[in-house]
């Protein structure tokens, strides 16, 4: 089977335009297969035989068991990022099928950019009151880096929120 | 005692399935099965759904039958109450909507 890999970043808060991609990949021909850091590896298949979705982990080995148990395959993580694949002919695949579900999903990948943030602030400031080191900068730039993307995830929370005072 | 609650689509009919005892995967099939086709409960959707549900007493898991390792579910007392509610008052909501829209459909 022919294979391919191709190395690609996507910030965290850019999910969904990563879930886009890999379906147009699968669209295209060419199949998840596994996952890496920045590292995506496929394999030839007929166009648009499967759907991917991915999501932030929270039950583990019990969340992707019963996922699996639905009909759909698991590919793989990537730290806490899961991928599934199904077979596009055994019917539609989506992880979430309602606003709720989603803002829980999103509130969960805010939550962690804010430990990671909170991290690199406290670091980032003792490095800097520190005499013998000079890199105190880098953790309060990757800090601010963070905090641009808790602020991305937030819109998209609001957003679906306000959409929830009217509909489901 | 249950109290009234609004429930949504979602909870109304993962309960309605589990009216008999079904797993995961049964209760996406019924659902979709029961509103033809216009309801499709999303996996993930439905697995914090069932968890949530747990936690309140509305459902409970069955202990896992010999060659099974898929999970089941069955209403509770509780939970059958709570569906009752709700279907009561979604045909009162029903009933408005038809009294209202007398002949407009």
């Amino acid at each position: 089977m022919e294979r391919k890999t191709i190395w690609k970043w996507f910030f965290v808060w850019d999910f969904e335009k990563e879930e886009q991609w890999l379906n147009e990949m699968a669209s295209q021909g060419w199949a998840l297969v596994g996952v890496g850091f920045c590292r995506y590896e496929f394999e030839r298949c007929e166009p648009d035989a499967y759907v991917i979705r991915m999501q932030m982990d929270k039950n583990g080995r019990d969340y992707i068991q019963f996922i699996k148990d639905t009909g759909a395959e698991y590919i793989g993580r990537m730290v806490n990022w899961i991928y599934f694949r199904k077979d596009a002919s055994l019917g539609a695949f989506e992880l979430f099928s309602d606003i709720d579900s989603r803002i829980e999903h999103l509130k969960r990948i805010g939550y962690t950019l804010l430990m990671i943030g909170i991290g690199n602030l406290l670091i980032g400031i003792v490095n800097s009151l520190g005499t013998n080191s000079r890199f105190g900068w880098i953790n309060l730039l990757c800090a601010t880096f963070l905090m641009y993307g808790l602020g991305r995830i937030h819109g998209k929370i609001e957003a679906l929120e306000k959409e929830r005072t009217l509909r489901e | 005692m249950a109290e009234n609650i609004t429930l949504t689509e979602a909870t109304y009919f993962i309960l309605l399935a589990l009216v008999q005892p079904n797993h995961g995967y049964g209760i996406m099939l019924k659902a979709e099965e029961m509103s033809n086709g216009r309801v499709r409960l999303a996996a993930g959707t439905l697995y914090g759904a069932l968890n949530n549900m747990v936690e309140k007493g509305w459902i409970e898991q069955l202990p896992a039958e010999s060659g099974s390792r898929k999970k089941e579910y069955s209403l509770t007392d509780l939970g059958l109450e709570i569906l009752i509610n709700e279907t009561k008052r979604l045909k009162e909501l029903a009933a408005c909507g038809d009294e209202v829209l007398k002949g407009a459909y």
